[in-house]
């Protein structure tokens, strides 16, 4: 063993030896505390109540016209796993699990969402979730694109909860170095080494797409097909980037050239900057750039909000109020909740910790992912109308963050020792690769495949996690928790953020029943992959 | 259903020309019809300047030259050596047209046969030949697709048990396919996820049949305890046949195609990505046709030699092709009037090339094909009706295997 791995070695015991007295103090022992924390206050803010009774309204009086049955209400630590997942990405550790169990019922989901709200996890995994739909996945032009910092610089303004249609107004309009004005990556990012300069119809089509819920880009070839967009709208918003250039002072507004061919005669014209609706609402005067970002986020233009609220909705519940999420039909009408949250983002200046404490409030969001009926061919699904959990597929980083949740006890992230948080990023990564990353924007994830499952149940990564030594979870409720009931679960909680039902807690039992050392380390091990690999932890419900 | 004979002499009757009735008389005589689909992707939109159509000595083709192939009057751009002597069994289409220029969408036509449409999720060919074509005694996935891009080919309305297997470089054994507990105990862990799944399953029951998850644990435990893996693995093949392929992924895919073909498996997608040459046009082809030429080639005599051409329909495309005029840095953008796809295997006919387009690269192709003809012509080679209808269970429209006609020269 080398000097370096025997300093992590020693890092690694100090870290666990603290976490098991911490464990060891807390974890057992469920204390209810009726002490109401400040941070339910929240809840009893009338205005979010109010709107959240709207989006509730909005909601049932679709379940009444298509005479649907809601499901029955979820239990609180299904809400909190699904609130978890949409906002950090990961599954709640054992450790927040016996928090939450210390609260009373009545705030104590409130109480997690605000701490979520709160914590750096939420919003790095926000900020890389909006992400792909600002500047995609890939890494793009190195000198001139730094995804990282553009990310880091998301996840800040979502901690610090900046209004959203700032950020909005940054990325379109802002000038400097990607560096040191790290909304300008969402410019510099369709830089295009054939004209060396920023793409025009690259950045239509990203704020048509990211910020007017609109394909509009569909119109960069021909009309589109099921839209009124005309190719004249497509080049007509194209326009406001024709005078973006790059250059060592970083992202400049120059001369403006746009001339794109024309779709008939083939020959290049010349277009001036125009806006596809509401043009009333454009400003006549200032640089194009600015313009155009008044104009998107003028609240009288509603289509910033809905687009944000379809993909806030898609992000917490794991499927879009209107599919596809970027698409928002013209002609055809909108959900009523998708119309109604909008406008109430709008109203309250575009806040999005507010708005995701409406969604996460609303009484879909308590659903159980379960139904009484069998759904038959020609019926109404009720998961389409949200009168049940939508079971959906957990997207691979989220299935990363899990499996480390799930086998650390102890909440990960930045308050956790820093070689994990190391090993979460090297590891995480090759890990979503195979598992298969699911693209820019996708949220119509289908069934499981088979690589998924044979990275599950035989990966390195699970092997490691769930190895029988001092520092997994499985080895940890192995010592700490002599009696098998309560390991078993422990192990339930850890991994599937629930209890076991009355036949599998008697069937675990009686295998760990009358076992010692090495023979009961192997069976919870044993069970926990059988719960890694169970149905429950892959999807969200 | 109709197979493939029925269909021929029931179509002669409506459009067939003569040839085509001759050559209906034939393919009863003679042949079985194809049981597999190999589909060699040219992600990206290769130029079919130079590639399967060049204009040597036109400005249009700004520089590129062209060279003969076994087939007289057919001539390939530079860097096909091998495949020009395979000619006589590969026809060219060389007037493809489409409506779709974007990415996205072109793939979607070009792996589906059908443009997109927001109501609905079509099959991609691989999952048609899964459906429609039997089973055999397969183990692994019959859809695989090796150093897959962005879209695979997908089950759409027929299910995501028809969605590719994706592969990366078949260069070794495939990962994660050994337990890591032995038998008794590996056994034991089964049977204990039985009790957690039926947990779940409560109030949960045709949703969570739909996740397909128990489908892909048994199926992935197939595959683990199955000998056809080592199909997946090219390092057991002769060095001979391996350089044949060329020592390259995409060289390594094509090799691992055929030895998938061998098992059972009914499509293999080979990706060959990288082909969106908006800048240094040439530079890009001629990197890539080093890599697609000895391997094209190498599949088709090696299919040959193994007497499974007959049976094995090769598709060689990518979503569009690139304009004739060359932008300023060299490249050329994309273009989905008039392209170029190349055929082969399945008893279509070889040494054909069908089309024509201008060398100034102004006016649109002479006698255009559609993305919907060359599908119908794949699935009659596979002796399927094009016609034939699924229906699609959300909207529960019927929807037919193709939507275009069998190209009566290649059949």
């Amino acid at each position: 063993m080398g000097r370096r791995d025997l300093f992590l070695g020693l890092v690694v015991v100090a870290g666990a030896t603290l976490a098991v007295m911490e464990i060891s103090r807390s974890m057992w022992s469920v204390k209810r505390s009726d002490r109401v924390d400040v941070t339910s206050r929240v809840v009893e803010d009338s205005s979010v109540r109010a709107s959240v009774k709207t989006l509730d309204t909005a909601i049932e009086e679709g379940w009444r016209r298509s005479d649907v049955v809601p499901s029955a209400g979820a239990s609180d630590l299904a809400v909190m796993r699904r609130m978890s997942l949409a906002l950090t990405g990961s599954i709640p550790s054992l450790e927040e699990i016996r928090k939450f169990e210390s609260k009373s019922p009545e705030v104590r989901l409130a109480v997690h969402r605000e701490n979520l709200l709160k914590d750096r996890r939420t919003a790095d995994y926000l900020a890389e979730r909006l992400a792909r739909s600002f500047v995609g996945t890939e890494d793009g032009p190195f000198v001139l694109f730094r995804r990282r910092r553009f990310v880091a610089w998301l996840s800040d303004a979502l901690l610090a909860n900046r209004p959203y249609d700032q950020l909005v107004r940054e990325m379109i309009q802002s000038t400097g170095l990607w560096t040191d004005h790290p909304a300008t990556n969402f410019v510099s990012v369709t830089f295009d080494p054939m004209t060396e300069r920023p793409d025009p119809e690259r950045l239509a089509a990203r704020v048509s797409r990211a910020f007017l819920g609109i394909r509009i880009d569909c119109a960069r070839c021909h009309d589109h097909p099921f839209q009124p967009w005309k190719q004249e709208d497509f080049h007509g918003l194209a326009a406001f980037f024709g005078g973006v250039r790059s250059n060592l002072r970083g992202i400049v507004d120059g001369e403006f050239q746009y001339s794109p061919d024309d779709a008939r005669t083939k020959k290049p014209r010349t277009v001036t900057p125009h806006v596809p609706a509401r043009p009333e609402l454009c400003p006549s005067e200032g640089m194009p750039r600015e313009r155009l970002a008044s104009w998107v986020v003028d609240p009288r233009n509603p289509n910033l909000s809905r687009v944000t609220v379809n993909r806030v909705w898609a992000l917490m519940y794991g499927r879009p109020l209107v599919d596809p999420v970027d698409d928002l039909p013209v002609d055809a009408e909108l959900p009523p909740a998708l119309v109604a949250i909008a406008q109430d983002f709008t109203d309250h200046n575009y806040d999005l910790h507010r708005l995701i404490r409406v969604i996460t409030s609303a009484r879909a969001f308590g659903l159980e992912s379960t139904s009484e009926t069998e759904i038959s061919a020609g019926a109404t699904d009720p998961e389409s109308l949200w009168a049940s959990f939508p079971l959906t597929r957990l997207r691979p980083e989220q299935i990363a963050g899990s499996l480390y949740q799930s086998s650390t006890v102890r909440t990960m992230g930045p308050g956790s020792p820093w070689l994990m948080r190391f090993i979460s990023y090297t590891q995480r990564n090759d890990f979503v690769r195979r598992y298969g990353d699911t693209g820019e924007d996708e949220f119509n994830l289908r069934a499981g495949t088979i690589p998924q499952r044979l990275l599950l149940m035989n990966g390195d990564l699970v092997g490691e996690l769930i190895r029988e030594d001092l520092f997994t979870a499985s080895s940890q409720i192995a010592t700490l928790a002599p009696e098998p009931r309560k390991a078993v679960a422990s192990a339930y909680l850890a991994v599937l953020t629930r209890l076991p039902s009355a036949e599998e807690s008697e069937y675990f039992v009686r295998k760990l029943d009358g076992t010692s050392d090495e023979e009961r380390k192997h069976r919870l091990t044993d069970l926990y992959w059988t719960l890694l690999n169970s149905t429950e932890f892959s999807w969200n419900h | 259903m109709i197979d493939r004979r029925g269909f021929l002499s029931m179509a002669s009757l409506c459009w067939l020309t003569p040839v085509g009735r001759l050559l209906a008389d034939e393919a009863r005589r003679t042949r079985e019809p194809a049981k597999s689909v190999i589909l060699l992707w040219l992600g990206g939109g290769p130029s079919q300047l130079e590639t399967f159509d060049p204009h040597p000595d036109s400005r249009i083709a700004a520089g590129t030259r062209a060279i003969d192939t076994a087939v007289k009057p057919i001539r390939l751009a530079q860097g096909f050596e091998n495949l020009a002597e395979q000619m006589g069994s590969v026809s060219l289409i060389r007037s493809m047209v489409s409506k779709e220029g974007d990415h996205e969408r072109g793939t979607y036509l070009m792996k589906t046969g059908y443009r997109p449409d927001p109501t609905i999720l079509h099959p991609s060919i691989g999952a048609i030949c899964c459906h429609e074509l039997p089973v055999g005694p397969t183990d692994i996935p019959r859809h695989i697709s090796i150093l897959s891009g962005q879209w695979p080919g997908r089950g759409g309305f027929l299910g995501a048990e028809h969605d590719a297997f994706l592969i990366d470089d078949p260069s070794g054994r495939l990962p994660d396919m050994t337990r890591a507990v032995p038998e008794d105990r590996d056994a034991a862990r089964l049977k204990d996820l039985e009790v957690v799944e039926r947990s779940f399953a409560r109030g949960r029951g045709a949703r969570v049949r739909e996740t397909l998850h128990r489908e892909s644990v048994d199926r992935a435990r197939v595959m683990m305890s199955s000998a056809q893996v080592k199909a997946f693995d090219v390092s057991d093949e002769p060095a001979r046949v391996r350089a044949e392929y060329g020592d390259t992924p995409f060289g390594r895919g094509c090799l691992a195609a055929r030895r998938l073909i061998e098992v059972g498996v009914r499509c293999v997608e080979v990706n060959l990505e990288g082909w969106d040459s908006h800048v240094n046009n040439h530079e890009i082809h001629r990197k890539l046709v080093k890599q697609l030429d000895p391997a094209f080639a190498a599949l088709v005599s090696d299919l040959k030699r193994r007497g499974m051409f007959e049976r094995t329909v090769i598709l060689c495309a990518g979503e569009f092709g690139r304009t004739p005029r060359m932008n300023l840095t060299g490249g050329r953008d994309h273009w989905p009037t008039g392209f170029s796809l190349a055929l082969a295997g399945g008893g279509l006919r070889g040494g054909v090339a069908l089309g024509e387009t201008d060398p100034e690269g102004k006016k649109d192709p002479a006698s255009p094909r559609t993305i919907e003809d060359v599908h119908a012509t794949v699935i009659a080679a596979l002796g399927l009706d094009p016609g034939k209808e699924n229906v699609d269970p959300i909207t529960t429209r019927p929807i037919k295997l193709s939507s275009g006609r069998p190209i009566p020269e290649l059949l």
